[in-house]
């Protein structure tokens, strides 16, 4: 069963339209809820105002003052207000104030605009550099919401003497993840024997996250609430930590009204308000020796982390660990700041700060061959990591790399050599049209970061049913990655028991244990593994207890767990995270294993230029991986095809313009993400290589894609037009003329 | 302030109708009072096709339609695709293709598809992605989804 | 979803003169409201101030492409997709076609009109340069009557337009050119489809001993409202089409555009660019 294609379990209720989704829920009695929001970038919030002509006494308001237990929602730092109170900071543009609710969608969204704020206004930091110069002290004492610091020998011995150091500044802009479904909540509060008892149905990734936030905004305990993840249309990181915030108002409304809720966001408000990627700026200073040797390396990484602190340390980490890509270097100093800016605050998206350093540390080494008049290939073939070595966190390589071969792979896939002889020639002409080929080489570190594994200590399980199937229990949610369909192939793996026999339950917190966050491509490598124990734990049980004899058939296993259901009620196997013992991690230090394992990529890209419009046209993108054993090769290919047109997106065209730090295109029409029209057949190959950490050795996935088309791209640009300052991303038109017109205006 | 009408159409074969503000958006008339949810709404700007449907034969943004232009009309949803519980040959060939990932954009895109393999039985790839251009899709890249389309239309993938 | 919906109002005519009845007895309250692809986008968005509409979309009489004369004669109700599958207007308006097949993607253009198109006004708009450079006059029609209007005459300011508020765009009549000519059109939005214009472009030139002996070119995304570059064109008729004085024409160009920053596009980006896609046009000009 693992590494076939079956078929995605949802698939047929997805393209029947029949798969429901939050907006879809049929809710009767609901109010529409809306939410009113802060209209400046930082300020004093002195009074609201409730205008005329609305029917006022008809609406639900739900203030600061309202909230019965913290106004703080729950998340790495607790540091974010649901709503602000009156005499309270408003710290960024489009912050909740309060909310409204009506059965009246329409009247609802009519008395929104009818509300209007009184706000002292303070002085905004908007950009990283305000944030740096402390021209405003916004958060703590130095606007720092997290730093981080890894170190390995010491790259201040080593200036001096190279043959050759070269620096460089990056810069990468925010980007939308641009899920297809907007974030989208159902609550509703009841009041049972004098007790609240609070449900949520949402759009969202990480039912235990809104579980913990709701827990902690109403001050109930774990059995008062319940959290059910519907059918979600996308997330890709946006909807990790957000729902906490919208599922925490929609059941306030729900709570105040004693009426169920819908709070629906519409595109334009979930562009304008939800988490974004973090922007960031990389300052790399390498030193080679003579023959192109990687001597050292030191990287000021700094993220712009919004108004709160959210998810931004740990996706500093992640980025931080990432900083100094896949090579072999003595001498590392990784410096990481997250600092806080009077911007709605970014949150996870795919990647998760890897994309960003990665992106400087792979142009970098572009820049760097140019500048050491090495080939880009033979300069990184130099330099990979390979058995033994050991990465800036001290990590040592225990698997049999070969880098050279992976890119090599990419490189024929994509016909470098030949293209680029071919291009020298074409490029010569006279005509606008210039193409260019481009790649990258990185790796993304698969689970949780560090310790956080051992933190969550995930649980999962499988579970019997009376008609002799098994039932996955889980709080992984499915967004189109196709977790329901790689969980029950591993499960009917371990079980040898045809797939569709097994199916994953519904993903409630009242009937599925806290597996983790659906995050950081973990749910296939590590609640897959826990998985995998769970059934085979079962299918232990039932022999042990006697219901079933080795070996068997699906017949008798079917016949054997209908019977154990019968006679003992339920059949659960639990099975739960236990860290290997080779992994080892310090969090103060920054040492040890980062990650239990990588995923390692090459992606190459052949771009044309129309240097009459500017215009960028993707002609080739080949994509080649090695993580480990891939589960179902059609849904990986889709993982990475997905990823490469976000990350092709992110490259060239995909643009969060502000104003006070407010997205002001925050229109589908004004956002572009590509269409069908705009992306190359995206050539994916995986090269196996198998890894114990993962089920049957599968490695993480789900992110990897994200990381290595925008440098790919890049790259590909400056091998099209020659030398530029192609150091940030997007390269949209017309960013690339300006760095035409520096070279032409000398 | 309009007076209701009475909205009649024929929706997936079937004689509906219904009363409705004249100026009510006909996705909204799907959703809501017909509870015909397969349609979507991803942006209500035209822009994502989500909210694709066929009017008289041909793909519209039903985020954009007043309700009054469909009186009279032939309306096709996603709903009206599969026959009696049989899915039709693109809606296998996305199920078996991975065509679907969210499944978010599917009702629209199988809806768009469904009109261009009608117009077009046997397109290219560059038929295809002009097709499908008005239909995002962020989860696939598109590849599955032509791979889908070119299976039912050219029994494989084309270039 | 923005807009208010019970303040609105959506009336259908039964026929164009008790459209124009309505429109003449209370000017400026009914919004003629044809595919709805520009107006349901302001309505959705909460932004639209109008909230009665007239929904022209069942008046046979705004329907049709037909020859008139030396004329085709396109009804406003005219849909992209209409345009993009007819014979006479791929044999005649190439220009056309590819504005029509550039505009969004096929539900709008399924729904989005040539009228519509005109009088939404939008500077970005792509059907506008084809008919500048193909010369196109409006018919106009109210209760007091027929007339027509030059189209390089119509657009006077940023959404303004000789245009009266009883009035509607009937017809749009384009001289169908005599024998060979050479037509050029050129779109440069943010991606491949489903884009907002940033820079368009469209002549259309007929080349008489070996001299540029006539030539239109209409501008988008780079003045208040569709413009003619009538700057360029002087610099560039009568010359000699193997001698194209390209920097003369870019230069003159500048005096046709007035083109601003805005979200999609800089005005610098717009300017150089506009420039370099004439530069393109007339390199392919030359190897005609
Ligand atoms: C997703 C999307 C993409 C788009 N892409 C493009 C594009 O690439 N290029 C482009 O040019 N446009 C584009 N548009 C805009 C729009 O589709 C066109 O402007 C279209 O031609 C409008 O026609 P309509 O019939 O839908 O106009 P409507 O919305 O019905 O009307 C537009 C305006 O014209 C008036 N009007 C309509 N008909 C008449 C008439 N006969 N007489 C007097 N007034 C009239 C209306 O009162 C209104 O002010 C796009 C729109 C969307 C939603
Ligand atoms: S919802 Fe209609 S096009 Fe997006
Ligand atoms: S499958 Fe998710 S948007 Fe297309």
């Amino acid at each position: 069963m693992i590494g076939a294609s079956a078929h995605r379990k949802e698939g047929r209720a997805k393209v029947m339209g029949t798969a429901i989704y939050t907006d879809d829920k049929f809710v009767p009695n609901a109010l529409h809820g809306v939410t009113v929001r802060s209209q400046v970038p930082r300020g004093i919030l002195k009074g609201i105002h409730f205008g005329e002509g609305i029917p006022w006494a008809e609406f639900t308001i739900v203030t600061a003052a309202d909230i019965p237990g913290k106004n703080l929602v729950a998340s790495v730092v607790h540091d974010q207000p649901f709503l602000v109170g009156i005499g309270e900071a408003i710290t960024h543009m489009e912050q909740p104030i309060l909310l409204l609710a009506h059965p009246d969608r329409h009247l609802a969204e009519k008395a929104r605009l009818a509300v209007s704020l009184e706000v002292e206004e303070l002085p905004a930091i908007l950009d990283i550099q305000a944030s740096l110069d402390l021209e405003q002290v916004i958060y703590g004492t130095h606007n720092l919401l997290k730093e981080i610091r890894i170190q390995k020998g010491d790259p201040a011995t080593v200036w001096e003497r190279a043959a050759h150091v070269i620096e460089g500044e990056y810069f990468t802009g925010a980007q939308e993840q641009m899920y297809l479904e907007t974030n989208a909540m159902v609550a509703v509060v009841e009041e049972k024997d004098a007790q609240t008892w609070v449900t949520v149905w949402g759009s969202l990734q990480c039912p235990y996250y809104v579980h913990g936030a709701l827990k902690q905004l109403f001050g109930l305990p774990e059995e008062r609430v319940r959290v059910v993840a519907m059918e979600m249309g996308g997330a890709f990181g946006g909807k990790e930590d957000y729902p906490s915030v919208n599922g925490g108002h929609a059941a306030l409304l729900a709570w105040k009204s004693g009426r169920p809720v819908k709070l629906i966001y519409d595109r334009e408000e979930d562009l304008a308000c939800t988490t974004k990627r973090h922007p960031s700026r990389s300052r790399l200073k390498t030193a080679f020796d003579a023959e192109g040797m990687l001597l050292a390396l030191e990287t000021d990484f700094v993220l712009d982390g919004g108004a709160y602190a959210t998810m931004s340390p740990v996706v500093l980490s992640r980025g931080a660990i990432h900083a100094a890509g896949l090579y072999r270097c003595p001498h590392v100093k990784v410096h990481a700041r997250a600092v806080a800016t009077n911007t709605p605050p970014p949150g996870a998206f795919r990647g998760f700060g890897a994309p960003q350093s990665l992106f400087a540390m792979e142009r970098h080494m572009d820049v760097c061959a140019r500048k050491l008049g090495l080939d880009p290939v033979e300069l990184r073939r130099k330099n990979f990591l390979r058995m033994g070595d050991t990465m800036a966190t001290g990590q040592v390589i225990r698997e049999d790399l070969d880098l050279g071969g992976l890119m090599d792979r990419a490189l024929a896939e994509i016909g470098y050599h030949d293209k680029r002889a071919a291009h020298a020639i074409t490029n010569q002409g006279e005509g606008p049209i210039k193409r260019g080929l481009g790649f990258s080489v990185f790796m993304h570190g698969c689970g949780f970061t560090g310790s956080g594994e051992s933190y969550l200590a995930s649980v999962a399980g499988v579970e019997g049913l009376a008609d002799g199937t098994v039932s996955i229990l889980a709080a992984s949610t499915e967004m189109g990655q196709g977790k329901n369909t790689v969980f029950s192939q591993i499960v009917a793996e371990a079980l040898k028991v045809p797939f569709d026999m097994v199916d994953v339950a519904e993903v409630d917190t009242d009937r599925v244990p806290n597996s983790g966050p659906t995050v950081a491509s973990r749910s296939t490598m590590m609640v897959g593994r826990i998985l995998e124990d769970a059934a085979i734990g079962f299918k232990q049980a039932l022999v042990q207890q006697g219901f079933l004899q080795e070996p068997y058939t699906a017949d008798a296993f079917r016949a054997a767990v209908a019977r154990a259901v019968e006679s003992l009620g339920s059949v659960k196997c639990y099975g739960q995270y236990h860290r290997p013992p080779n992994i080892i991690w310090n969090d103060s230090t920054y040492q040890g294993d980062a990650y239990p394992t990588y995923s390692w990529a090459c992606y190459a890209a052949e771009v044309a230029v129309d240097l009459d419009t500017y215009e960028v046209k993707v002609e080739d993108f080949v994509a080649v991986q090695e993580v480990g054993r891939v589960v179902n090769p059609r849904l990986a290919a889709g993982q990475v095809e997905g990823g490469v047109a976000q990350g092709i997106g992110w490259g060239l065209w995909e643009e969060v313009t502000t104003k006070q730090g407010r997205m002001i295109n925050n229109q589908m029409t004004n956002y572009i993400i590509p269409t069908s029209a705009d992306l190359p057949r995206i050539k994916v190959v995986f090269l196996e290589n198998a890894h114990p950490a993962g089920p049957g050795g599968a490695k993480g996935i789900g992110e990897l894609p994200m990381d290595g088309p925008a440098p790919a791209l890049v790259n590909a640009l400056e091998a099209a037009l020659g030398p530029l300052r192609l150091d940030e991303v997007p390269m949209t038109p017309e960013r690339l003329m300006a760095r035409c017109e520096e070279v032409a205006n000398g | 302030m309009a007076d209701r009408i009475t909205l009649v159409m024929n929706l997936n074969g079937e004689e509906r109708s219904v009363q409705v503000h004249p100026f009510a958006r006909l996705l909204d008339v799907l959703r809501e009072d017909l509870r015909l949810t397969g349609t979507k709404e991803g942006c209500g700007e035209g822009e994502c096709g989500a909210c694709t449907v066929l009017v008289d034969g041909q793909v519209v943004n039903s985020c954009l339609v007043p309700a009054i232009q469909v009186q009279g009309a032939e309306v096709i949803t996603v709903e009206g695709l599969a026959r009696g519980g049989e899915l039709s040959p693109l809606q296998a060939a996305f199920v078996a293709h991975n065509g679907a990932q969210c499944g978010f954009c599917t009702p629209g895109m199988l809806v768009a598809a469904t009109d261009l393999l009608h117009r077009c039985p046997h397109p290219t790839d560059d038929e295809v992605r002009d097709g499908l251009a008005g239909n995002l899709c962020r989860c696939t890249g598109y590849s599955k989804i032509l791979d889908a389309v070119q299976t039912v239309a050219n029994g494989g993938s084309s270039k | 979803m923005r807009g208010f919906l019970p303040d609105c109002d959506i009336r259908v005519p039964g026929s164009l003169a008790e459209a124009l009845g309505l429109l003449s007895a209370e000017p400026g309250v009914w919004t003629p409201f044809a595919g709805g692809t520009d107006l349901m986008v302001v309505y959705n968005a909460g932004r639209l101030k109008a909230t009665r509409f007239l929904d022209l979309s069942r008046l046979a009489e705004l329907r049709g492409i037909a020859e008139e004369g030396a004329s085709l004669a396109f009804g406003s109700l005219t849909s992209f997709s209409e345009i993009r599958e007819h014979r006479a207007v791929h044999q005649h308006f190439p220009n056309l076609v590819k504005s029509a097949r550039a505009t969004g993607a096929l539900a709008i253009q399924n729904r989005g009109t040539l009228g519509g198109n005109i009088v939404n006004a939008s500077p970005a708009a792509d059907t506008p340069p084809s008919l500048l450079a193909y010369g196109a006059e409006l018919e106009l029609v109210s209760l007091r009557g027929r007339r027509r209007v030059a189209y390089d005459r119509f657009h006077l300011g940023y959404k303004q337009m000789d245009l009266a508020p009883d009035e509607l765009v009937a017809r749009i009549l384009v001289p169908m050119p005599e024998g060979r000519s050479f037509h050029y059109f050129r779109k440069v939005g943010t991606r491949q489809a489903q884009a907002i214009s940033k820079v368009c472009l469209a002549a259309h030139a007929r080349v008489a001993d070996g001299c540029v002996a006539e030539l239109r070119i209409g501008l988008g995304s780079v003045a208040p409202a569709p413009v003619r570059a009538r700057n360029a064109e002087a610099a560039l008729i009568g010359k000699p089409v193997a001698e194209l004085p390209l920097l003369a024409a870019r230069a003159a160009l500048l005096g046709d555009m007035s083109p601003i920053d805005d979200i999609r596009a800089s005005a610098h980006y717009r300017s150089v660019v506009t420039q370099n896609v004439l530069g393109h046009m007339l390199r392919e000009l030359a190897s005609v």
